[in-house]
Formats: structure tokens, sequence, C-alpha cells
């Protein structure tokens, strides 16, 4: 579904992604793992098109999203939504016109299907009740399930989150994999996410890849990823000879 | 003495010249798109509405209060100048054509860029750095049309209405200080004001102020969306658009007035 070849990305005179090469299956749930500021949210933002590469190829089905630009690019990010690592919801409108945005702005759907739709989303990721309130007088935890809401409402084709469960206690963290799971099954969307629950990913995702040192280190179906042999990628996930000494 | 200092002042000359060319071309390029998506729907009316109540409304406090010292202090200064020479009865024409062709539209126009101009930019600056701008764009909405094109709308139409009020209360307090504090005669301030006020003075007062409206809300939005990604970038580019918004309006200003005179 979404390929890319050779990605390379200079940021800051610093440079990120250093040759990304990676296929992410269609209808599936990918996760990548890896270090803090190894680039992960900036993968993710050339996924949709928001980076273009220095070089390299961004493929999203058989469209180059990296070469599309104004209206083309437009079309090619309908197919998307996207949770935000800081869930960048709107300062100016409450948690429920957040959700509601762009059912409003794109789908142009009836008030009463918002309403319903939004109610449900905010329900399932345990908001109900809280959709009057702005952004602001969130906690962290909660901002992220908003922008968590707003990324599943419009049940797109494909959807990339950006570290969903970071700044949850370990009981929402659950209830939020779940959600995730299900209606990526339920609907079937292309899933990428990014996320350093390990090992709760292993048990959601379908396939898992690690981001390392700019390159795709791994890649493999989420049983088998903890089979792997590279030392680098044991020792991230913890099952290295480092972490089973200090196990 | 180092040799190199010739070519390396003269690098750093171009360096600065090819900055600023760029930058007066981002400018233009960025209010050009605009103008583009402000003529596409759909038309955003709620936006403008909320962005006139924020740039407007809002700022009618200060501007009154700005207008009123400045038709005070003119009214005090023209009253002690003029009658020196006997000629007190000009005092109303004194203090109308210098608020209505100057001071109303100018000062007008530096109270909205430190009042809504400065918090604008801080707005879209957080947009920016907190990836609301981002996320817009993710959800194909475009944010020059969406965030943008409603604020430079709202300043086109709220800034003559501010003016126009700025030199009601200026008139206004010129009088309440130059006659009613001072003793000065209250027919002669407003024969000579409808005597010396021409068509031409109001209508160059509101070509000013139209223009002055776009210049601080562009360079504000400006600013604002090409923010720097951290704090110390939002408070540079605050500062940046409230100096460059306030400069450029003085600029303007002499050119616009040596063209009308
Ligand atoms: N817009 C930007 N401008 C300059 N540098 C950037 C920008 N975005 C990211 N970077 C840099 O790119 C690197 C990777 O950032 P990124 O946010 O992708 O890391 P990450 O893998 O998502 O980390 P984390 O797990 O902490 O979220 C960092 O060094 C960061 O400083
Ligand atoms: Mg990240």
């Amino acid at each position: 579904m979404i390929k890319l070849v050779g990605v390379e990305k200079t940021l800051g005179g610093q440079k990120v992604l250093r040759g990304v090469t990676l296929s992410i299956p269609a209808g599936k749930l990918t996760t990548i793992i890896g270090p803090s500021g190894e680039g992960k949210s900036v993968l993710l933002k050339h996924m949709i098109g928001l980076m273009k590469p220095d070089r390299g190829e961004v493929w999203v089905g058989n469209e180059e999203i990296s070469r599309l630009r104004g209206e083309a690019l437009n079309t090619a990010r309908k197919r998307f939504s996207m949770l935000f690592q800081g869930a960048a919801l709107f300062d100016s409108l409450t948690v429920t016109d957040n959700v509601a945005f762009p059912l409003r702005e794109k789908l142009h759907l009836p008030e009463k299907e918002v309403a319903r739709r939004v109610g449900e989303r905010l329900e399932q990721v345990g908001l109900a009740g809280m959709g009057h309130k702005y952004p602001s007088e969130l906690s962290g935890g909660m901002k992220k399930r908003a922008g968590l809401a707003r990324a599943l409402v419009m049940e797109p084709e494909i959807v990339l989150f950006d570290e969903p469960t970071t700044g949850l206690d370990p009981l929402m963290a659950h209830t939020i994999h779940a959600l995730i799971s299900s209606t990526q099954r339920r609907f079937g969307f292309t899933a990428v996410m990014v996320s350093h629950e390990i090992p709760e990913v292993f048990l959601i995702s379908d396939w898992v890849a690690m981001l390392k040192s700019g390159r795709i280190a791994a890649m493999a179906p989420a049983a088998e990823f903890i089979n792997t042999t590279d030392p680098e990628v044991r020792e991230f996930i913890g099952v290295g000879a480092a972490a089973q000494r200090a196990g | 003495m180092d040799p190199f200092v010739l070519t390396r002042s003269l690098q750093r000359i171009g360096a600065v010249t090819l900055f600023l060319l760029g930058e007066m071309g981002r400018m233009v390029l960025f209010l050009l798109a605009t103008i583009g998506w402000l003529f596409r729907p759909p038309f955003r009316l709620f936006q403008v509405f909320k962005q006139v109540h924020f740039v407007g409304f809002k700022s009618t406090f200060v501007v009154v209060l700005t207008a009123a010292f400045t038709g005070m202090v003119l009214g005090l200064q023209g009253y002690y100048t003029l009658r020196k020479y006997g000629s007190e009865g000009a005092l109303g024409s004194a203090v109308a054509l210098s608020i209505i062709r100057e001071l109303g539209p100018v000062l007008a126009a530096l109270m909205v860029t430190a009042r809504a101009g400065s918090a604008m930019t801080a707005e879209i600056g957080i947009m920016r750095i907190t990836e609301q701008i981002d996320a817009m764009e993710t959800m194909a909405i475009n944010p020059l049309q969406y965030l943008i094109a409603p604020k430079i709308v709202a300043g086109l139409i709220s800034v003559p209405l501010l003016v126009a009020m700025f030199d009601v209360v200026g008139i206004v307090g010129g009088y309440l200080v130059g006659v009613d504090l001072l003793g000065g005669n209250p027919g002669s301030y407003w024969s000579s004001i409808e005597a010396a006020v021409e068509w031409k003075d109001v209508y160059g007062g509101i070509l000013k102020s139209i223009s002055f409206g776009l210049i601080v809300t562009w360079v504000c939005c400006y600013k604002g969306y090409f923010t720097r990604m951290s704090a110390e970038g939002l408070g540079a580019a605050t500062t940046e658009a409230v100096v460059l918004a306030s400069v450029l309006v003085l600029v303007w200003d002499y050119f616009l007035t040596s063209v009308l005179l």
C-alpha cells in the first residue's frame, strides 16, 4: 500500500533518514519501533506528504505522493488520516468540534449524523461527556485520546498513529490498543503506528519494523520479530544478551 | 589588517540583500496564494465574522482611548500655538485635518498591530509549532484559506471602521479641550472643520486605512505562518511582526501621502 524507496532526509543540518526502504502491506497494522529521536515521526510525515524526501520515492498505492503538489496532493491526502504525536487539536475548537471538523469540512455530513459519529467515537476513547471542553482544559492523555477520536472518525483507507498511547496509564493504553486493533479489523484500513509499547505492540500488530540509524534495521511479522538475529534489535526489544542479564 | 575585509563585507552585504529579496518574494507569494484561495469556495463567512470581532470590535477600546487623548493633546497644543497668531478660530480645522489625514489611520493601524497583530502572529505561530497547521493540511483543508484569508479580509474591513471611529472621537476630544476647557469658540470650531475638510482628505484617509489593514494582517500572518519550530522562534516571530508591520505602515504612509497631496 505504502512504499518507501531509498528515502533520505536532512533536517536542521542533521541527516535523519539515510535511505529508508520500507513496504507497508495493505489492510494490516504495521508498527514502527525505534529509539527516540531516530525519525519515526519524520517517517510518518513523509508517508502523508507533509515532508518531501531529499532523495528517494514515497508511493501510496500507485501514486508517488512525494511528487504531488496542490490539488493532486489534497486528493491523495483524502485517503489518509493521522494522529499526531502532540495530538495537534485545534485550540480554538471544543473537543466535539475538533472531532467533527473533518466530517463537516470534508464530508459535509448533516449535523445529526455528525453528532452521532462524534458521540460514538468520544465514548470509545473514554471521553463521553467531555465534548464541551477546550483542548487547553484537557490532560495530555485526554488530548491524545481526542486526537485519536478525530483520526478514526473519518474511517479512511489509511491511518497513521504517532505514539497513540504515550502518556496514558497502562489500563488506558491497553484500552486504546484494543480500540485501534478492533477498528482496524472492522474497517480493514491500512494502519501504520509508531509506538514505544514493547511488548504490547507485538500482540496487536501484524507487522513490526524497527527504525535505527536512519534505516529500517528489521521488519518481520509481529510473531516472528522476536526471533530476529540482529543483536541491536534484540537488545532494543529486550531479548538481547544485556537485557537478559539485567532481567 | 585583514586583507579580505573588503571581500568579506561585500559578501555579507550580498548575503543580507539576497535574504531580504528572498523574504520579500516569499511574502508576496504568500499574499498572492492567500488571495487566490480567498476567491475559491467554500467562503468562510463565519471565520471572517469571528476575525472582525477579534481585530475590530476588541480593538475599539484602545483605539477610542488613543483617539481621545490624541484629540485632546492636539486641542491643547493647537489652541496655544494658534492663539499666538490670533487664529484660535481655526483650531477645529487644524485638529480635524491632522487626524483625518495622518494621525487617525497611522495611530489606529499601530494600535491594531500592537493589540491584534501580535496576537495573530502568536496564534498562528502556536498552531505551526504544535502541528495544528500540518493537521489541517492532512485533512486536505488549505490553511491559507481557512486560517489566513479570513484574517486579511477582517483587517480590510475592521481597520477603516476603527479609523472612522478614531477620527470622530479625536475631533470631539479636541473640542473638549480647545473649547470646553480652554474657552475657544464652539461655533468656529465646527465651521472651520466644515470649511477646511475636503472630500479628498476623507478619501485619502480611507485609502490609507484600507492599505494599513492589509499591511498589518499580511505581515503578522506571514510571520506567524513561518515561525521557526521553537519557543524562541515564536517570540522572535511576534517581535519581528510588530516591528515590521509598524515600520511598513509608516513608510507606506509617507509614499501614499506624497502621492495623494
Ligand atoms: N521540522 C523539523 N526541523 C528540524 N529538525 C527536525 C524537524 N522535525 C524533526 N527534526 C529532527 O529530526 C530528528 C527525528 O525527529 P522525530 O520527531 O522524527 O523523532 P522520533 O523518532 O519521532 O522520536 P520520538 O520517539 O521522541 O518521538 C530529531 O533529531 C529532530 O530534532
Ligand atoms: Mg516522534
